[in-house]
């Protein structure tokens, strides 16, 4: 069919084999050439990163790996080194356990924190894992008042009171919510209080004069577990507060929409520390000498209020971020207020809102180190205060503050890293 | 109605507070422990060790209270405070002595209403300057730039001083000590001021201490002592007669090695008096005859609590200076036991 006499000499019928491609273009040669050695600007700024790296590190690593443990003061420490750069940490050994419980906290229970807050892991998986079975909330539920009686020791019917206390509200709520919803939920807090308030001198009367867990005192918390406290509980708290915030300052309702714009813009309107100096110092003049309101409890008030100030803001841009036929949708299907917020509104206000909520929860977790200012013993004032202060480590900061830096870093970066496998997961749009 | 309730209540707290501050001495003997408060931590003069057990030079006045007045130099509760911290702790009630190196000055003890019981260290701000300067006199430092902490009575201290003897400084503010550390060795600063007593704390910690030296002149006074509330003076003898009677014994030669021996008697009637073998006076402050001899015994004579914690001996190596007994040319002159 093809005419082979035409004035083409040659004509190609078949493709030619793949060549591989030029040496200087694949491998590590070629990610080289593209990466780091584009054109002269790229090279020469390859060259001065290469530069900056070396610099720091030749710095650094020595001092790293070049470090003294096991000595027992500084000048020890540099007597050990001689001269040649390295980092003295044997501060960190010998005082490991103040960084992390604090130098009150008693030796021989430094197992308890320890066990809390592995639990702590058990605890919270399930709220941040869909996939594990739900019968672990079960745990979730019961965790704080376990880690409480193993924190704080003492009698085990004060968190067992607590819970009953808890139990006791639900079931009110659960009998009278089928009336109205302000019923049942006022009707809980009562049957609660009046659990807390009976079962006080109930337990005040029965309890053993020495528990099987030594009590701790709330003044002898310190170290990281204090800032892990602080953390731990008032972020879990400021959640649902910002979420009740947030929907009291978008409510129809004159009186619960003005509580919730007042609270709110006074305490964002407030740095933290000036509540805390409140927390620690101005209360002290109004409650009778010889009142026991736990410091730490004053503390976790007060950021706990900061935070869900903040989260209520963040969770508002989300439920504005909604558009109205959302909402609309909700009410055509018949649904109520409280159904549709928690079925339709909510999943997805939420979900906008997580970066907003975890910047909000780092930012906190960093921020409980301000309780150093009120002469609590967190890591950072462990560090500033007694470790600084004794005359065999005074003077080393780097060792100190680097080892406090490496623990809050591994946290937040956990958290971050958390927050944006949550993102993926929920990701139902199509991008 | 339910203001009335509220003010009541807050009333009802005033008075529980007045009550309250009328007899600290009770209040401490019905706790079994005495609240003192402290600094979170400063070389020498109180920091906690490994063990987490309080010591220093502040630290021995509570253990010596504490033990004159209940008997057992660790029933101690140590409270600490930062420099915002502490007054508002001993105005509220909630520590009832504070040893934390803090300035005697007119507007504390008068606008404050604190009553200051002594004097337990004579401070006074100084400066440190490398010795590669090869400045020998305060004076010699016209246009020296100055690591300053601001916002403190040295801040101001350091423009009179200047201005006095009309040179001219450049202020480096810094924050802490810490931080006033890290810029004098970085060389930011030529001079750092601060009170002697931390200086030499400072140095002690540098690597090389011998390269840099104190200048002789200090610039201030900085009489730190122990306070109380006012309106409870039997509580403020207790404390005061307390840190006295630590500061006569030095004089009086009694130590904590031979107090033993001293108090079966000794023909020095003052010596007598002061260990309760002669005289009431422990009576006359409500509590028992060897009131002074537990304090003493607590941590030793003023003497022994100096060279133990911040004297020449130690890392700090502080001499005794202002702080000598008056007979050695210093300041420490306690009234006579009688």
């Amino acid at each position: 069919m093809a005419d082979t006499s035409n004035s083409i000499a040659f004509v190609r019928t078949e493709t030619l084999p793949q060549l591989d491609p030029p040496a200087s273009e694949v491998g590590v040669i070629g990610w080289m050439k593209h990466n780091l050695f584009n054109g002269v600007w790229g090279t020469l700024l390859t060259l001065l990163s290469l530069w900056a790296i070396y610099y720091v590190l030749s710095g650094f690593l020595p001092w790293l790996l070049g470090g003294v443990w096991g000595t027992n003061s500084l000048a020890e420490c540099r007597e050990v080194l001689g001269g040649a750069a390295g980092g003295c940490f044997s501060v960190l050994s010998e005082r490991w356990n103040q960084l992390l419980f604090g130098f009150t906290y008693p030796e021989e229970y430094y197992w308890r924190p320890t066990v809390a807050f592995v639990l702590l892991f058990v605890a919270i998986a399930p709220v941040m894992f869909s996939m594990l079975p739900r019968v672990m909330l079960v745990f979730t539920a019961i965790y704080p008042f376990l880690a409480f009686h193993l924190i704080w020791g003492g009698t085990i019917l004060s968190p067992l009171l607590a819970m009953a206390g808890f139990i006791v509200g639900y079931l009110a709520y659960s009998r009278l919510v089928n009336q109205s919803f302000a019923m049942g939920f006022f009707g809980g807090i009562v049957a609660a209080v009046l659990t807390w308030y009976i079962g006080g001198f109930i337990v005040d009367a029965i309890a053993p004069e020495n528990p099987t867990l030594g009590a701790v005192p709330s003044r002898d918390m310190g170290g990281f577990m204090l800032n892990m406290i602080l953390g731990v509980v008032c972020v879990s708290l400021s959640i649902p507060l910002g979420i009740a915030l947030a929907l009291g300052r978008q409510s129809d309702m004159p009186i619960i929409k003005w509580i919730c714009v007042v609270f709110i813009e006074f305490i964002r309107g407030v740095p933290l520390i000036t509540l805390l100096f409140v927390a620690n110092v101005v209360l002290a003049y109004f409650l009778p000498p010889g009142t026991n309101f736990d410091l730490i409890l004053r503390v976790i008030i007060m950021i706990t209020m900061f935070a869900s100030a903040y989260i209520a803001e963040v969770i508002r841009g989300g439920l504005a971020a909604l558009p109205r036929g959302q909402y609309e949708a909700a009410d055509s299907l018949g649904l109520d207020y409280a159904q549709s917020m928690r079925l339709i509104i909510l999943p997805q206000a939420l979900k906008i809102s997580i970066p907003g909520i975890v910047n909000v929860a780092v930012g906190l977790f960093k921020d409980t180190t301000l309780v150093s200012i009120i002469s609590m013993f967190d890591l950072v004032g462990m560090i500033r205060g007694p470790i600084l202060a004794s005359t065999e480590w005074n003077g080393v900061y780097w060792e100190l503050f680097g080892f406090a830096a490496f623990l809050f870093f591994i946290v937040c970066y956990g958290i971050s890293q958390y927050s944006q496998w949550l993102e993926r997961q929920l990701a139902t749009d199509h991008r | 109605m339910k203001k009335s309730v509220l003010f009541g209540a807050l009333a009802g707290a005033t008075l529980a507070a007045g009550a309250a501050a009328a007899g600290t001495l009770e209040d401490v003997q019905a706790r079994g422990k005495l609240n003192c408060g402290v600094t979170t931590g400063l070389v020498g003069f109180a920091a906690p060790d490994a063990n987490g057990e309080w010591n220093g030079f502040d630290v021995a006045v509570c253990r010596a209270v504490a033990a004159a007045v209940l008997g057992d130099a660790t029933a101690v509760e140590f409270v600490p405070t930062t420099g915002k911290t502490r007054f508002t702790a001993l105005a509220s009630g909630e520590i009832d002595m504070l040893a934390r190196n803090t300035t005697w000055t007119f507007s504390r003890d008068v606008d404050l209403k604190f009553t200051f019981v002594g004097v337990n260290y004579y401070d006074g701000q100084g400066f440190m300057v490398p010795k590669e300067l090869g400045v020998s006199s305060a004076k010699e430092l016209d246009g020296a730039t100055v690591c300053i902490q601001t916002g403190t009575t040295t801040e101001l201290n350091l423009a009179d001083f200047f201005r006095a003897n009309n040179i001219s400084y450049e202020p480096v503010p810094i924050e802490t000590n810490a931080e006033a550390q890290q810029q004098y060795l970085a060389g930011a600063c030529d001079v750092y001021t601060t009170d002697a007593s931390g200086l030499a704390a400072t140095r002690a910690t540098f690597e090389a201490p011998g390269d840099h030296v104190l200048l002789p002149e200090i610039i201030s006074k900085e009489p730190l002592g122990p306070l109380v509330r006012h309106g409870d003076d039997e509580w403020g003898d207790i404390v005061r007669w307390t840190l006295n009677a630590l500061i006569t014994a030095e004089e009086l030669g009694v130590t904590s090695a031979n107090i033993a021996e001293l108090s079966a008697g000794t023909n020095n009637p003052e010596i007598n008096r002061l260990l309760g073998t002669e005289g009431t006076l422990g009576e006359m402050l409500g509590l028992d005859a060897e009131w002074a001899k537990r304090a003493i015994m607590a941590g030793g004579n003023y003497g022994e609590i100096f060279a133990g914690n911040i004297g020449e001996s130690t890392p700090i190596g502080l001499a005794r200076g202002l702080n000598a007994q008056w007979t050695d040319g210093g300041l420490l002159y306690s009234p006579p036991f009688r």
